[in-house]
């Protein structure tokens, strides 16, 4: 089983990351192309998953999509991970004050509903993919943080940081040489979870209107159109949802896959 | 157990202190000038007038001091006016409050209800057919986009069965319905926000309990309970499920942001006027006075959440109290 799930993810992350690298060559249309002759067109050999209200290629707009998704997924992903090691690091081996203040700090933020904090910023500072992915990924940073400063807790007291600190290595060393490699594995498993989060943040975010802005497609707001066409046109809600769920089931599947192996 | 909880409201000053600075610079992150931009919308508005505005609400001072000054001003729960309709934002908070509490304390109380038997079931019964279904999903659940199954189930049982209602939390004509009617009226509206809410959160609190109860039975008082010779039914239901409970305390503090968060979603899908949506359409129109003060309030609302949580592991755990 935990052979499995972690083959699996990669297998659907690996399709979607050759789908949104090769975006271009696999979507049959242009995603932006405007067809008036085919509104609202069911799935068919020419239109493989049909087409939007305003006759564009539902698939093809689902693969340029994918190119948003994971890029804000990772990105932001990758800033959450980068904050939450660096306080989380300090905080965890420095201890006493520096420890208080900056796990009050996680303490606070926590309190916050990520998705207000994120709409507000949204709205304050502008939609765009940038600034998305900026405030995602500084509105999660929390739990690494957290995970980083328990790991190191316990590692600085080993035998082999002492070994280090009486030859004389710096602060600095031990932490980036010693300490961090030595507390990546569970971090690494908290941020596969986390790329799945961030994707259904940015697709919220963007089907609230506040996201991505059209005509640039993402998964989120390929499905703004849903609202209005419920009933009227299946594949526009099903399809967009169902990129959303296999990707985030992807990246879930992969972490749970590193938990276990790193368990063994 | 005083002493301990007296400690915890104590903690609860710099938290406070911290929730309002965080949200003060969230709202001073704005590029340019704050009255340009919540006056944006408004192309007539002269120079002069934006300078007189901004005095009047001391933009011109330096930030500390405005920070004390609204720091000053909502410690006496003045939050401002709003700029859609000049209303008191705490009062538009106030009219909308009780609906996304109500829908939330419902979904919580089905989260539970389903969840924690299930998650029971599929720990004692680790690696059958049930226990496989049931992860399964959970997964696929917990990978969903809960925007996206409040469409999928629109879709179903509004439009293609047309059971339910589409939007809003009352009919057209709830005024002359009788109690009765009202009470079903009200239940049908909010049928479909309740399940959505709670699917959200059901994934999680399934999966925590299973591995909780798994967890449990693997404790050596299952060993001594066993050697004892006592019955199965007691082992599991007496000392095992006991202990596996402890822990979903905290979840229920823990998983107050997510639902408080989950709101905004819902209910603009479901047109439910409650303070998701009403923030909602704050940050659609860049209304700053109310985006702080709902910003503050549901942060304040999870950080009390929490402690309630904590207070209660404390009472039904001894050793907590004790620690540190």
């Amino acid at each position: 089983m935990q052979d499995k799930s972690l083959k699996i993810g990669i297998f659907i992350i690996g399709l979607f990351v050759v789908m949104a690298i090769f975006a271009p060559i696999i979507s049959p249309y242009d995603p932006s192309a405007i067809d008036q002759d085919g509104l609202l067109m069911p799935p068919s050999f020419k239109h493989f998953l049909g087409t939007d209200t305003l006759g564009r290629d539902l698939f093809s707009r689902i693969v340029f999509g994918s190119r948003i998704s994971l890029g804000i997924g990772l990105v932001a992903v990758g800033i959450a991970t980068l904050v939450g090691l660096m306080l989380g690091a300090t905080a965890g081996f420095y201890g006493r004050r520096v420890d208080t203040v900056i796990m009050r700090f996680v303490d606070i933020m926590l309190c916050f509903p990520t998705f207000y904090l994120i709409l507000a910023v949204a709205a304050i500072l502008g939609p765009s993919v940038f600034n998305i992915m900026i405030i995602v990924g500084l509105t999660s940073w929390m739990g690494v943080a957290r995970l980083v400063r328990g790991e190191i807790l316990s590692l600085k007291e080993r035998e082999f940081i002492q070994a280090e600190r009486s030859i004389g290595a710096s602060n600095l060393r031990i932490i980036v040489r010693h300490l961090i490699p030595n507390a990546i594995g569970p971090v690494l498993v908290s941020a596969t979870l986390g790329i799945g989060g961030a994707i259904l943040l940015e697709s919220g975010l963007s089907f609230l209107g506040l996201g991505v802005q059209p005509p640039t497609p993402s998964w989120g707001n390929i499905l703004i159109e849903s609202k209005s066409t419920l009933g009227v046109a299946w594949w526009i809600t099903i399809f967009p949802g169902f990129a959303i769920l296999i990707t985030i089931l992807g990246f879930n599947l992969i972490s749970e896959g590193l938990k276990k192996k790193m368990g063994n | 157990m005083i002493k301990f909880i007296m400690r915890r409201l104590f903690g609860l000053v710099p938290m406070l202190f911290g929730i309002t600075l965080i949200s003060f610079m969230v709202i001073k992150l704005a590029p340019g000038k704050p009255v340009m931009l919540q006056y944006s919308l408004n192309p007539k508005i002269s120079l002069e007038e934006i300078k007189r505005l901004e005095k009047i609400e001391g933009f011109d001072k330096p930030l500390y001091a405005q920070y004390l000054n609204w720091l000053s001003n909502i410690s006496r729960f003045n939050f401002g006016r709003s700029i859609a309709d000049g209303r008191f934002v705490t009062q538009k908070i106030a009219e909308r409050l009780p609906v996304t509490l109500t829908i939330n304390i419902l979904s919580l109380f089905l989260i539970f209800l389903i969840a924690l038997p299930w998650g029971i079931r599929s720990a004692l019964r680790q690696g059958s057919l049930f226990d496989k279904i049931s992860t399964l999903v959970t997964f696929l659940l917990f990978a969903a986009p809960t925007f996206w199954l409040a469409l999928l189930l629109m879709q179903l049982f509004c439009i293609q069965l047309g059971w339910l209602p589409i939007s809003g939390i009352t009919s057209l004509d709830f005024e002359h319905l009788n109690l009765w009617q009202k009470f079903l009226d009200l239940g049908r509206h909010l049928f479909l926000p309740v399940l959505v809410s709670a699917l959200a959160g059901f994934a999680g609190i399934c999966r925590y309990m299973r591995s909780n109860m798994i967890e449990a039975l693997r404790q050596p008082y299952i060993y001594t309970a066993r050697a004892k010779g006592l019955p199965e039914n007691r082992i599991i239901y007496k000392h095992a499920l006991r202990n596996a409970l402890l822990p979903i305390i905290t979840i229920l503090g823990l998983s107050l942001p997510g639902l408080l968060g989950g709101s905004i979603i819902f209910e603009s899908i479901f047109a439910i006027p409650g303070i998701g949506r009403l923030f909602y359409e704050a940050a659609m129109m860049r209304d700053m006075n109310l985006i702080m003060a709902e910003i503050v309030l549901v942060a304040v609302l999870t950080m009390l959440g929490n402690l309630i949580a904590d207070v209660l592991y404390a009472y039904v755990d001894p050793r907590i109290r004790y620690k540190k």
